[in-house]
């Protein structure tokens, strides 16, 4: 009776997530795009745990290595599988019907998921994984309830159960709330999986504008020469008002 | 006028010219011997600006279109491959976004100072008119834009708006076939508003224009004060308080026009996305005809009308109230010159009724457009309801308020 009273509580931990606020649980992903290392670890977490499933067919192999200052051989040796060229799109070889029959669903390309997601809610959810065998996956994950996409990285991060704790508020109200806590450890630490999560999630945002960086540095160029521009434009201004009464 | 100053022209190309077409006449007519009044504001700059905006959107128009695939299969990737394989597509992509707000920016701060300083009023007329078709013409530009690349919002935003023919009675729902060119939004429609977006539209925008100035330079710009300057002329004809604006106006336009170009760049290079009001997050998902999103919301230019749509309560299941609201929101506005009774055109000289409906109507056309990007709730739909009362009450109830309401003496030459 206990049993089925946890399982049927567990089953609806992911509405309790979801009632908590869409937004408000979220964990701050913190990434650093300037942080070229991150951003080449992400990579290469991106083309082992990713890339078999998702595509990011908008993007090319080269431009990451131009922009993360990867040599091309060094791409194609790390990040290039399957006899792929460093020109190609970062395509996968799953073809779309069979990734429906596994999953349920076609894993969505990945090019621009941060900018349709937004950074911190990759950065929850890519950790929120937890063990729920009503699921043929064996995981269910509190950001994402119901998820057709299993635990990838469990390898890396162990295994976690979700656990219901009753909260007491300042009224006296009580509250029941859920927490992921790890009962069987992977390959890293916690906090070295937090900093994986956080570089693969730092290279997801670098993916979805590659342009950002040369943005930013183009734009402080362009608002100083406006700048410049609107003194001379304002004494011109000036000079020829001198005869307006 | 273009008589006595050909002679000095004689001769040479431009004399050539002059022979065969009137370059310099048209260079004096609209320009170095076009007299605007001397006391222009900050409210002046919105016209330029409005005009240099139209220039930037089809320029980088032009750009992203030799990228851009008007196909339901390609037209996302192809938006993709112009922000990442094109040289600097990303620069044209993110102006001609940005542009499209800021064209709608400029446009409401252009038609506000029309309300402050009565510029709708006569002889000016048809200068507003004209103005407004080209608003709406903006909309429908802004509109079909919205869909080309091929997002949740640019999808599920369009089959929104295009369901809203389907409410008017009887021919709805063929009506909204007929616009799609598909009982859902798809290949058909991206192919035609693609079309209308790159080549109808912008046409009659560019026609509209001119006809625009044309009106404006025949009967002359009204000013803050709202005098016509035209009344007290010098020996040589020329009003005693114009400056021919050139090159007195295109040197004070050049400052505006920098000091917007620098907001721009702050928005272009620092925060294209402008917290999903210029881009929104969910068009970066592609669009999928099988996933309605939770929340379906216009982009911010449009959401005004959106909130009065929504604030109209359905009768007998029709959206159509609604419908007739939001489209005479907007045919109310041509009208205008004809519910303004007052003697007067500028607010300094109008009275405080005036002044507070006014007050009333831009609080409520802010509201409005803050509630039509907001999920509806009881409370925020009568806040709606309110504020559309209000909207309305503002032009029905004008005739009545600018006639009873006191005026100032209006003095006879413009104050500097």
């Amino acid at each position: 009776m206990k049993k089925q009273l946890i399982a049927a509580l567990l089953l609806l931990a992911p509405a309790w997530a979801l009632a908590a606020g869409e937004q408000g649980h979220l964990a701050e992903a913190n990434i650093d795009p300037n942080n070229t290392q991150s951003l080449q670890r992400g990579a290469r977490l991106f083309v082992n745990y990713c890339l078999s499933c998702h595509s990011a067919a908008l993007m090319r192999y080269e431009r990451i290595g131009k922009d993360l200052g990867i040599k091309e051989k060094l791409v194609a040796e790390n990040l290039v599988f399957g006899g792929g060229k460093v020109g190609d799109l970062m395509t996968v070889a799953t073809h779309p019907d069979d990734a429906k029959e596994w999953f349920g669903t076609i894993p969505p390309d990945l090019t621009v998921i941060a900018r349709a997601r937004g950074v911190d809610w990759l950065y929850t959810y890519l950790r929120s994984f937890y063990l729920d065998s009503s699921k043929l996956t064996g995981v269910n994950n509190l950001a994402f309830p119901d998820v057709g996409m299993p635990d990838v990285l469990w390898e890396l991060q162990g295994w976690q159960e979700a656990v219901i704790h009753t909260v007491k508020k300042e009224d006296g109200s009580e509250s029941k709330e859920v927490t992921l806590e790890l009962v069987e450890p992977g390959l890293l630490t916690p906090n070295e999986f937090d900093r994986a999560i956080r570089d693969l999630v730092n290279f997801l945002d670098y993916m979805g504008e590659p342009a950002k960086h040369e943005r930013r540095a183009l734009g402080v160029k362009v608002i100083m020469f406006l700048m410049l521009l609107l003194v001379v434009a304002y004494l011109m201004k000036r000079e020829f008002w001198k005869d307006v009464h | 006028m273009a008589g006595n100053t050909s002679e000095k022209w004689q001769g040479g190309l431009l004399g050539w010219i002059d022979a065969r077409f009137p370059l310099s006449s048209m260079w004096y007519d609209h320009l170095a011997r076009y007299y605007a009044p001397k006391n222009f504001n900050f409210w002046y700059f919105f016209g330029s600006l409005a005009l240099m905006v139209l220039v930037l959107q089809i320029v980088t128009g032009i750009w992203l279109t030799m990228n851009y695939k008007p196909d339901a299969t390609l037209a996302f990737n192809s938006v993709e491959y112009i922000m990442r394989d094109v040289n600097w597509g990303w620069l044209m992509r993110y102006m001609h976004s940005t542009g499209a707000s800021a064209f709608f920016i400029v446009v409401y701060l252009h038609m506000f100072r029309g309300l402050i300083y009565g510029s709708f009023k006569k002889p000016r007329e048809l200068i507003w008119i004209f103005g407004m078709i080209i608003y709406v013409a903006l909309m429908a530009e802004a509109f079909m834009g919205y869909l080309l690349p091929w997002g949740q919002m640019s999808y599920w935003g369009a089959q929104v708006i295009i369901n809203l023919f389907g409410a008017i009675p009887g021919i709805g729902e063929t009506l909204a076939i007929w616009i799609r060119g598909d009982y859902v939004v798809a290949d058909a429609t991206l192919n035609r508003f693609f079309a209308f977006h790159v080549a109808a539209v912008p046409i009659v925008l560019l026609a509209l224009v001119v006809l625009h100035i044309l009106a404006l330079h025949e009967v002359g710009s009204n000013n803050p004060d709202g005098v016509e300057i035209k009344k007290h002329k010098d020996a040589n004809g020329n009003p005693l308080d114009g400056i021919p604006f050139h090159p007195y106006y295109t040197v004070k336009d050049i400052v505006g026009v920098v000091v917007f170009l620098i907001f721009f760049s702050i928005v272009v290079f620092f925060m294209p996305e402008l917290g999903g009001y210029f881009l929104e997050a969910n068009n970066f998902i592609p669009a999928d005809p099988l996933k309605t999103p939770e929340h379906i919301a216009p982009l911010w230019y449009f959401t005004p009308y959106y909130a009065i749509l929504r604030a109209v309560p359905s009768i007998g299941g029709s959206a159509f109230p609604g419908v007739l609201a939001m489209a005479l929101a907007i045919v109310v506005l041509f009208f205008l010159p004809w519910l303004d009774r007052s003697p007067v055109k500028s607010i300094r000289y109008r009275g405080t009724v005036y002044k507070v409906w006014l007050a009333l109507f831009v609080i409520s056309f802010v509201v409005l457009g803050w509630l039509g990007m907001e999920q509806p709730s009881t409370v925020k739909t009568i806040i709606a309801r309110v504020c559309t009362i209000v909207y309305f009450a503002f032009f029905f109830l004008m005739p009545i308020y600018t006639k009873i309401d006191k005026t100032k003496p209006v003095p006879d030459r413009v104050t500097s």
